[in-house]
């Protein structure tokens, strides 16, 4: 059943899209990253790049090494790998601690988010920092994570009117999604803490801190905790916990 | 060998960056391909000026900037013509001409077309990030410090290669007020209604001033949904063709967000990615439909991939960023590599 909803089309002829069907969803998004790892495996002649999104994968080509049709058949072949190793899942998750000033002059609109939720700000805190959230995939901004699965009890409608700059490392809270602002940019999420973290660094080996497919878990933070960890990351001495499970 | 040499912004005007061929494999981060938006006119530019493929050059938008030599150099521009002189005597767009240090090369309005290339032999030499010199204003990454360059910015030139590259390929750019576009359908042309998808395909669109290197915006009819154009977001390409809310089309440009939520009703070619480049607020754009078979399963196009085919080297791994390979990946990447040699 899952080979037949799966759609192959081109998205110009530099590229093609593999939809496994517009949803959300764990089963689904695995499925996107098995084959980003299968292709990667296959090292096809041609390909330039993958972008994995929700629910599709983005496959990017030379049209002077390879052809639509010849991309087509490879993916096609790959499919019912797919569906098999979804019945196993995944052995591990990896899993980003990024740790978390609430509320505050680093979380402004904690209160707000009370008043909405008819939660305590510890509640909040507890039912942010509790779930760890898959990574469906990055986009937006460098190392913009999309987080799957906040609980309905915290999700809260985005402000009225968006601010023109939010602080890089502000954690935020959009309608069913929660996330990070790798970088200061406008942005119209409740801001419920900041993390001192850098999801994105263009000055470090590795820019991006988190990848699609892997998991984030906030841990809470006192301010104090914040400036040291702060003072860390900009001498270069901040060490990521990342564990699996 | 000549000698490395400086270039000083006298006066940016509109919008002067540094770009080159592109910032490829991070789209997966979130970060998008930037580079040259008329990629024919930057390659031809810098072949002008014998470079290798993809070095950096100066991209100038409607208004071309004033520049100081430090040092002598080759030079050409290409794209639109910008009524260039170099200390006050004209330079032809589309040729390569000798500077000589002190000299002042002065840019002016575009007549016809609104971007213009300025090539240096040894190409621009900001440092790389992340593999490339290009420059992502809206995150302040690559080029001269992540910005348009500024009055009194002194950009620095490589070294010249001692024998240039002295394979010149033919470029016959096209300004045109009213554009055919060529685009291939999808990848969500289901969204739209057949009245929509004929209005897109059947209407003439006017490209209004809301356009950036992000994307263009265009006013004309509304296309018609289905039931409305959102979708759960999914990746972009330099020439996504996205219909977000108000029905009226937006072409996403070099500088697209990498994923988003509207539905595509098509994809501009790449060889029609130029045209785009040079158009300006006012043009108007009628779109035609071309299957990817047209593209490349005809005669012609089989044959063009062929002799392509024979100058291509053997396949290369993906450009696999260094930060993907973890522990025993890298080690295993590496001992393959050891196998190879």
């Amino acid at each position: 059943m899952a080979e037949e909803t799966v759609r192959i089309c081109p998205e110009g002829d530099r590229a093609l899209l593999v939809d496994f069907g517009n949803v959300i969803e764990e089963k689904t998004n695995r499925k996107v990253a098995r084959l980003a790892g299968l292709l990667r495996e296959r090292t096809l002649s041609g390909v330039r790049e993958l972008m994995p999104a929700f629910s599709s994968l983005l496959v990017l080509y030379d049209p002077a090494l390879t052809t639509y049709r010849v991309l087509k058949e490879e993916v096609e072949a790959l499919l019912p790998k797919l569906s098999q190793d979804a019945k196993e899942g995944e052995k591990t998750r990896r899993i980003h601690h990024i740790p978390c000033c609430y509320g505050g002059a680093l979380g402004e609109d904690l209160p707000s988010m009370e008043e909405l939720t008819g939660l305590t700000a510890e509640e909040i805190i507890r039912i942010h920092a509790k779930e760890a959230y898959r990574i469906y995939m990055l986009g937006f901004l460098p190392g913009f994570v999309y987080l799957g699965g906040l609980d309905s009890r915290i999700q809260a409608p985005r402000l009225a009117t968006p601010r023109t700059k939010i602080p890089a490392g502000s954690v935020g809270i959009g309608g069913a999604q929660t996330g990070v602002y790798p970088i200061a940019s406008p942005g119209g999420w409740r801001l419920i803490g900041r993390t001192p973290v850098r999801l994105y660094d263009p000055d470090r080996k590795e820019p991006i801190l988190c990848r699609a497919g892997e998991y984030l878990r906030f841990e809470p933070v006192t301010e104090e905790e914040y400036r040291a960890i702060e003072k860390d990351v900009e001498q270069g001495t901040y060490r990521e916990e990342v564990t699996g499970e | 060998m000549n000698k490395a040499i400086e270039i000083e912004v006298l006066s940016p005007e509109v919008l002067t960056t540094v770009q080159d061929a592109g910032r490829f494999g991070y789209l997966a981060d979130g970060i998008t391909e930037s580079g040259a938006m008329d990629q024919e006119a930057y390659r031809f530019a810098n072949e002008l000026v014998g470079n290798r493929d993809g070095e950096a050059e100066l991209e100038c938008t409607m208004k071309g900037p004033a520049l100081r030599f430090l040092g002598s150099a080759t030079a050409a521009l290409a794209g639109a013509d910008m009524d260039a002189r170099l200390d006050g005597r004209p330079v032809k767009t589309g040729e390569a001409f000798w500077v000589e240090s002190g000299q002042v090369l002065e840019l002016h309005m575009a007549g016809k077309g609104l971007r213009t290339y300025l090539a240096v032999a040894g190409g621009i030499a900001v440092p790389k990030v992340l593999g490339s010199r290009s420059t992502n204003l809206k995150c302040r990454m690559g080029g001269f410090s992540g910005r348009a360059l500024l009055a009194g910015d002194v950009l620095p030139v490589g070294a010249a290669k001692e024998t240039p590259q002295g394979f010149v390929r033919p470029y016959h750019p096209v300004f045109s007020d009213h554009l055919v576009i060529h685009c291939i359908p999808g990848p969500q042309e289901e969204a739209f209604t057949e009245a929509g998808i004929e209005t897109f395909y059947g209407s003439t669109y006017t490209m209004t001033s809301e356009s950036d290197r992000m994307g263009m915006r265009l006013a004309g009819p509304v296309i018609e949904t289905r039931h409305g154009s959102d979708i759960i977001s999914d990746g972009i390409v330099f020439g996504s063709v996205q219909v977000p809310k108000s029905g009226l089309p937006i072409l996403l440009l070099a500088d697209h967000q990498t994923a988003g939520g509207y539905a595509k009703i098509a994809t501009v070619i790449s060889r029609d990615l130029p045209l785009l480049a040079q158009a300006v607020p006012g043009t108007k754009l009628t779109f035609e439909r071309v299957s990817i078979e047209e593209m490349q399963e005809t005669p012609k196009a089989q044959k063009a991939a062929e002799k392509q085919d024979r100058r291509a080297k053997k396949p290369e791994a993906l450009p696999r960023p260094l930060h993907e390979l973890r522990g025993w990946q890298r080690f295993r990447t590496f001992r393959e590599r050891r196998k190879k040699w």
